[in-house]
């Protein structure tokens, strides 16, 4: 646990980083450093369009699938790596 | 099988062409034979016929080869020679009938028909057996059944028809001729065609048969009723018309509310101690260190080719940098002689502009003609751009204003300090919907309202203070206090949860700084409540119609704190000139650095900056920068105001530009004398940038509204000077000249994105609206950034000399007392020479 704690900790630590948040295979946030209002927000969409694009990448080419996901609104930048039973997501804010 | 059974076979009849079923006809035989069809005929062959023939069983006809063509003649000949003994004898008559020459003989190989051999007896059987036959023992036999490759390949041939009576009933309904047609041939004389005609009455009883009658009688055909029919009958599916209606159900309003699953604090824990998780972890953060990092070191996104264009088309319109007249305001008759003070934009309604208009007479001058002034009352114009020469309202004032500023929260209340101290409201509610409607409206309207009004509506003031409890110095500014913000009595300044203005800042020379409120003293009410409670309540005149707005004020209005603020190193007190006031509430809108989708409560501080320029003759200004509070003394138990923090003086003459950028918050311009600098609030060392020295007196000065770096001052003999302050510091980047005498106000506003105006008053009364060209007007890339870095590095300039002047004093205090003790008896010290040298450094540093 320490571990996992840690390595959360790491990317939490990094310049610009505003929030990370560990969400489960269903949706459900288990782990977030952000309210819990945003939190519940973030997890419920991201997992849909992980879903879905995870789903994309594989009828494209089954033998394939999503390791890492980037979307760039224009405020900050969502990063989000799908596994198969949890979700990662982070939000960092790109130095300009 | 021997001749006995052939010769039975050989008798058979022909009966067209159908098969023969000839089980009866053997006799002898138990079993029954198989049967043939009646055009061959099994027969038998010795040897010697068959040797005779050539075909020999086996050798010469095969089974699979079993077809032999035999000439007729030779089978004659073969009779004839060999009489009742040949094999042929029996069917002598049949050979000799048979039509061709040549008759097949046929193999039967596996004696299907009884014999070893069979001739076949007819021309079309020939051709039948010789064209591939397959399965010649389909035919009929009991023991076999037919193939059905046989049966489809006997195609049914065409019989004549047999009637079964069918056609009389056509013949009975078809129509056809009984007796030849009769043909008629009617002629008339042709001399007769078109004659006249003549025609004459005649009695129709007087011959007889002179009429026919028809009379009528019951015709017996219609009573008949019809026994039989003759109709066509067509079935067709049963067709039933039949509507069905839903229920129709009203719609009702409903709604569902949901939340979203969460995870129990317990179940989060599990999860995260699970090793599933630490693994999953584990691996995906290498991927995350690189993204990030990847974002820290540059801006993947960012459109080089987009940021390079925005600097190329300013680079293309740099031939037109000049701030362009758009419009000029003057009115003669009631700025004839007069001069601007001060220039307002309406907040809200575009196009609108209000000026206040003062005399330009020097003291002793207003004291001469004060009667004339009586009579001339002094008044604020409200400009629209619509109509050039009609102001669209005034508003009265008891004395010239000096300042006057709309109420942010409410574009209708305007407050404006006067000459003689008094602080003055209107309320132009009642006029909006007309300044509104000029604004747009083009030069159809203006003809119909020179004619309904042929003079501007004039607006009373709605409250004054009193003239007791105001300045006794005119007011040189006066200022809104935002709305997030209020003052206690007691000096303390809280948060107004209302969000309104309700108070306002006013300073004057003589010393005091006035806080004022519009809302009703509730102290005063409670009283006066009960008083009016026993005397009938009259009628409030108005004659004025003037709206009743701040009727509670009027006259009777105090401010709520007055306060001086004394000096800092010398007793009296700073009289202030302007004010530039800074609270620091932080409303729920404003997050943290990390952006502005994460709202969260801040703590209210509620600290009241206040920078002021003071003037302590009329000559010179300095500026005074408190942190202001009041506080109470504990002898007497008054409150005063604590001693400001920090003065300064730069300025060669009076200060009369205080403002802060709207783009920093703590970035204060000052513009006095003959320069002008910018100062950073914390940074008291000095101003952060000072300008040189101009040629001429600078007058005002404003920021620009859109581009953090440009600044507008105006100077004495009418000129604008722009500062870039990219650009370059030590001159302006462009002057131009507006009008010919001293710019008493400089106002910037944004109309639209296209459209950025400056409105520049000058001594004479005329108001000047110029229009900001691009480049002044539109902010280069990180021009923001660019100037915040530019601000830090004078800090650190600013800094560094001050550090610099202390080593430098403490140097200097060194080397004096070095000097000092070199002048006692002289006691001869071997000084090291590390000292000796830093002694010549010295030496050498101040000379």
């Amino acid at each position: 646990m320490a571990e996992v704690e840690e390595t959360l900790k790491r990317i939490q630590t990094h310049k610009g980083v505003i929030g990370t948040i560990v969400v489960n295979a269903e949706g459900i946030p288990i782990r977030t450093t952000l309210d819990n209002s945003t939190t519940v927000q973030y997890a419920g969409l991201l997992h849909q369009l992980t879903m879905k694009a995870r789903s994309t990448v594989r009828d494209l080419d089954p033998q394939n699938d999503l390791t890492f996901l980037r979307i760039r609104p224009k405020k900050h930048e969502i990063m989000v790596a799908p596994d198969k039973e949890y979700l990662l997501i982070v939000i960092q804010n790109p130095s300009e | 099988m021997g001749a006995g059974g052939l010769n039975t076979k050989g008798r058979h009849t022909q009966l067209g062409s159908g098969y023969l079923s000839c089980t009866s006809a053997f006799s002898g035989s138990p079993q029954p034979q198989p049967c043939h069809p009646n055009d061959i005929l099994p027969l038998t062959l010795t040897s010697a016929t068959q040797e005779l023939f050539g075909c020999r069983c086996d050798e010469d006809v095969t089974g699979d080869n079993p077809y032999k063509i035999l000439r007729k003649e030779d089978i004659v000949q073969d009779m004839r020679m060999r009489a009742a003994v040949s094999d042929f004898s029996p069917m002598k008559q049949l050979v000799l009938d048979y039509p061709e020459d040549e008759l097949l003989l046929v193999y039967d190989r596996d004696f299907i028909y009884g014999s070893s051999f069979y001739l076949v007896l007819t021309a079309d059987a020939k051709e039948r057996h010789l064209k591939p036959v397959v399965a010649l023992g389909v035919e009929v036999a009991l023991e076999r059944e037919p193939s059905e490759v046989f049966a489809a390949q006997k195609t049914s041939e065409p019989q004549p028809w047999i009637s079964l009576g069918s056609e009389q009933e056509i013949e009975e309904e078809s129509v056809t001729d009984s007796r030849p047609r009769l043909k008629y041939r009617i002629s008339r004389v042709r001399r007769e065609f078109g004659a006249p005609i003549f025609f004459s009455d005649r009695n129709a009883m007087e011959t007889k048969d002179g009429f026919i009658e028809c009379t009528p009688y019951q015709d017996k055909n219609f009573s008949l009723k019809q026994m039989e029919r003759h109709t066509g009958v067509q079935t067709i599916p049963n067709l039933k018309s039949s509507s069905t209606q839903t229920q129709w159900t009203y719609p009702r309003s409903m709604c569902t509310q949901y939340e979203p699953r969460e995870f129990s604090e317990e179940k989060k824990e599990n999860c995260l101690q699970s090793e599933k998780l630490k693994n999953f972890v584990n691996s995906v953060a290498s991927r995350f260190e690189i993204a990030i990092q990847q974002n820290e070191i540059m801006d993947v996104f960012f459109d080089d080719w987009k940021a390079l264009s925005e600097e190329d088309s300013g680079y293309g319109r740099k031939a037109d940098p000049h701030l362009k007249e758009y419009q000029s305001f003057t009115d003669l008759h009631f700025s004839k002689e007069k001069t601007i003070s001060n220039i307002n934009w309406h907040p809200t309604i575009n196009g609108v502009i209000a000026v206040a208009v003062t005399e330009r007479l020097s003291f002793e001058d207003r004291i001469n003609g004060s009667t004339k002034l009586l009579l001339n009352p002094s008044l604020i114009l409200f400009w629209s751009f619509s109509d050039p020469i009609n102001p669209q309202l005034l508003l009265e004032c008891p004395d010239d204003v000096f300042s006057f500023e709309f109420c942010p929260s409410d574009p209708n209340i305007i407050v404006g300090g006067c000459m003689n101290g008094q602080v003055v409201l209107w309320d132009i509610s009642t006029h909006v919907e007309q300044l509104q409607g000029t604004r747009t409206s083009g030069g159809k309207n203006i003809a119909a309202n020179t004619n309904a009004l042929n003079e501007t509506p004039v607006v009373r003031y709605c409250a004054v203070s009193g003239i007791e409890n105001g300045h006794k110095a005119p007011i040189t500014d006066i200022q809104w206090l935002p709305g997030t913000f209020e003052v206690s009595r007691m000096g303390v300044p809280m948060e107004n949860k209302n969000g309104i203005c309700v108070q306002i800042v006013t300073c004057a020379p003589d010393c005091c700084v006035m806080f004022w409120d519009i809302r009703a003293p509730r102290v005063l009410q409670t009283m006066a409540d009960q008083r009016k409670q026993k005397v009938e309540e009259k009628p409030l005149e108005n004659p004025h119609g003037v709206p009743n707005t701040f009727k509670h004020l009027d006259l009777t209005w105090k401010p709520l704190i007055r306060v001086s603020l004394p000096k800092i190193d010398t007793s009296g007190e700073y009289s202030p000139l302007k004010i530039s006031l800074r609270d620091n509430t932080c409303d729920n809108h404003t997050g943290s650095n990390a952006g502005e989708y994460l709202p969260s409560l801040f703590l209210r501080k509620t600290r009241l900056q206040l920078v002021l320029s003071t003037t302590f003759c009329p000559q010179d200004g300095e500026l005074v920068y408190t942190d202001w509070k009041l506080e109470k003394d504990n002898d007497s138990g008054r409150l005063f105001s604590a001693k400001p923090s920090h003065r300064f003086i730069i300025h060669d003459g009076q200060v009369n530009t205080v403002r802060r950028s709207p783009f920093f918050k703590d970035i204060i311009l000052t513009v006095g004398g003959w320069t002008f600098a910018i100062w950073k609030e914390g940074v008291t060392n000095g101003p952060i940038i000072q300008s040189s020295c101009s040629q001429k007196k600078c007058t005002v000065g404003y920021w620009s509204q859109s581009r953090p770096a440009v600044l507008f001052i105006g100077k004495e003999d009418g000129n604008i000077d722009v500062w870039d302050l990219l650009e370059k510091t030590h001159e302006p980047s462009q002057t131009q000249n507006i009008t010919a005498t001293q710019i008493t106000c400089i106002k910037p506003w944004i109309v639209s994105s296209k459209q950025h105006l400056l409105a520049v008053s000058d001594h004479l009364g005329t108001l000047h609206i110029l229009e900001i060209p691009w480049t002044l007007r539109s902010p280069s890339s990180n021009e923001k950034l660019s100037m915040s870095k530019y601000f830090e590095k004078e800090v650190d300039r600013l800094v560094y000399f001050e550090k610099r002047r202390e080593m430098r004093a403490k140097e200097k205090k060194d080397y004096e007392a070095e000097e000092l003790r070199k002048k006692t008896p002289p006691v001869v010290q071997v000084l090291p020479l590390k000292k000796m040298r830093e002694a010549c450094n010295f030496h050498h540093r101040y000379t």
